[in-house]
């Protein structure tokens, strides 16, 4: 079953996201109420530690805690002064010692909640590491999608955009794939990991082929402080010819929706119509993040041994000393 | 939960809790089972004289409003709210609460427990609230209902009805309608399921012994 940390879907099976997605569908109920909090995690703590700028996920998780009744604490250390992996170790466990009850990590190199989660006591949740995974981004795209539809079985995803420098995209992947949805890639060959196959997708440089039959559209943000090299032309050529606007989404089932992480280049990866409008789902992505995170903090925060575990630590120093 | 949700909300919820059939509600019946403390027959006399005790009980029974505590309470409520609409033409709104995010026993438990819906068709404010469960035992799971419930709003009264009794109260919680007081031993297991072999809308309550249990785990 559901192990100590989520680090990211390729870690998961199934049954563990299923799981994941089933507890988040109860708590969309307490978002709906007028007094929107449950005793849950009462007195547990959950640190945000974001060494990466986020305003979305951070808010989200906070909510997510604080619907929850637990205290939520932000913790962003600014990276340029935290170069070096040792001080991301020691701030980790200089935050493991004030025994919160869940550590939520962002970083912009990946691997890092994985080196932290090695040394915390407390439980590590994935809030986006580098190009690798952004775990409860994907199970919120999932979330939505199943509340769409009714089902991912036997859907057709086309996710257009960035996949080489994704998480999202990798997450994506994994999460719709075990979920038994046929996942494609569309972009410019230079952003189309060599390889991508390996992970059971089909690749396309024709966006009309890609989503020909598609019941989701994911966009994905062309992200200009991640491009360094020469990926296309212009950003003007890229939306002409992966921007996805009503013309094009014509190539996709007529019922298909259209998903975006967020925050939009409106009229760039997606025309301002459909950043706004049906069938774009993106403000419902949004909505059920927050349900998907309570499902997240409820199933994996203040796990028992976690924080006696960080106790028997620091009583072993006292010892030596 | 707005307020303004009159009596045909309360016949919808009604429906829709038929509709879901009492497989999806309770578990299926086990042929293993030690002993059977309430047959079909037996739940539903007990549950008509619920039904007429809450219409004697209660100052204004028009204000009553059920609220089942997943799953046993599911059907108990249904068929309670049916014998008031039966005995007092009354339509009174069901809801289901699900209590598991208010247990005092979450982070003690390793695994989190699964959650189960909650559905409140209208606002409970001045209504009597009548808590609906099959078996009460130590009042934990009557506290974390009357803590959700609040949540909901500022009910006139709250009321509980147990199908079963068992004792082994481990706080202050008093039923005030009881199908039947059982004395058991702590580690039975009282649960109420689908009868064995029966028709699909039959219920039954049975006792499962601690060696029986282990029997059917070995099976």
């Amino acid at each position: 079953m559901i192990g100590r940390d989520l680090l990211g879907i390729e870690d998961l099976e199934r049954a563990d996201i299923e799981r994941i997605l089933d507890t988040a569908e109860h708590m969309v109920e307490i978002g709906e109420r007028e007094v929107k909090k449950v005793p849950t995690l009462r007195g547990r703590t959950i640190v945000n530690l974001f060494f990466e700028a986020s305003t979305r996920t951070r808010a989200s998780f906070e909510i997510a805690g604080k619907r929850l009744s637990a205290d939520v604490v932000n913790f962003s250390p600014s990276s340029s002064s935290m170069k070096k992996a040792e001080s991301i170790l020691d701030t980790a466990r200089t935050l493991d010692a004030m025994e919160p009850d869940a550590v939520v990590v962002r970083h912009a190199v990946a691997g890092v909640p994985k080196r932290i989660a090695d040394v915390l006591g407390a439980p590590v949740i994935n809030a986006g590491d580098g190009a690798h995974e952004h775990p409860t981004q994907a199970l919120l795209d999932c979330f939505t999608v199943r509340r769409e539809k009714g089902r991912i079985d036997g859907l057709t995803v086309a996710i257009v955009g960035d996949i080489l420098h994704s998480r999202v995209a990798r997450s994506d992947i994994y999460a719709f794939s075990k979920l038994g949805a046929e996942v494609r890639v569309a972009a410019p060959p230079p952003m189309i990991p060599l390889g991508i196959e390996a992970l059971g997708v089909k690749s396309y440089t024709s966006l009309r082929e890609a989503l020909d039959g598609a019941d989701v559209v994911m966009a994905l943000r062309i992200q200009s402080e991640r491009l360094t090299g020469a990926y296309f032309p212009s950003t003007r050529e890229y939306s002409a010819t992966f921007g996805i606007d009503r013309a094009k989404l014509r190539f996709a089932k007529d019922d298909a929706i259209v998903m975006h992480p967020g925050p939009v280049n409106r009229g760039v990866e997606l025309s301002h119509d459909l950043a706004d409008h049906r069938p774009s789902v993106i403000l419902d992505q949004v909505r059920n993040g927050v349900a998907l995170r309570m499902a997240v903090l409820y199933l994996f925060a203040g796990r028992p041994g976690g924080a006696r575990r960080a106790r028997v630590n620091v009583s072993a120093g006292e010892l030596a000393s | 939960m707005k307020t303004s949700h009159g009596e045909g909300s309360a016949a919808k919820s009604i429906a829709r809790g038929t509709d879901e059939g009492l497989h999806e509600a309770v578990s299926p019946g086990d042929s293993h089972a030690s002993r059977i403390l309430l047959d079909d027959a037996g739940i539903r006399r007990s549950l008509m004289r619920i039904a007429h005790e809450m219409v004697e009980r209660v100052e204004h029974p028009s204000r009553l409003y059920l609220v089942a505590i997943p799953n046993g309470g599911i059907p108990l409520a249904r068929q309670l709210a049916q014998n008031l609409r039966e005995i007092a033409d009354l339509v009174v709104p069901v809801g289901v609460l699900d209590t598991t995010l208010y247990r005092d026993d979450l982070l003690t438990t390793g695994e989190r427990p699964a959650l189960r819906r909650t559905e409140m068709p209208s606002a409970v404010d001045d209504h009597v609230v009548v808590l609906v469960d099959d078996v009460v035992k130590t009042g934990r799971t009557i506290r974390a209902a009357m803590d959700a419930l609040m949540d909901f709003g500022r009910p006139q009264a709250v009321q509980v009805v147990g199908l079963v009794d068992r004792g082994h109260r481990e706080l202050p919680i008093k039923l005030d309608y009881v199908g039947k007081n059982v004395p058991t031993h702590p580690s039975e297991q009282v649960r109420l399921q689908s009868q064995a072999g029966g028709p699909a809308d039959a219920l039954e309550v049975v006792v499962v012994s601690r060696a029986d249990e282990e029997r059917r785990a070995a099976r």
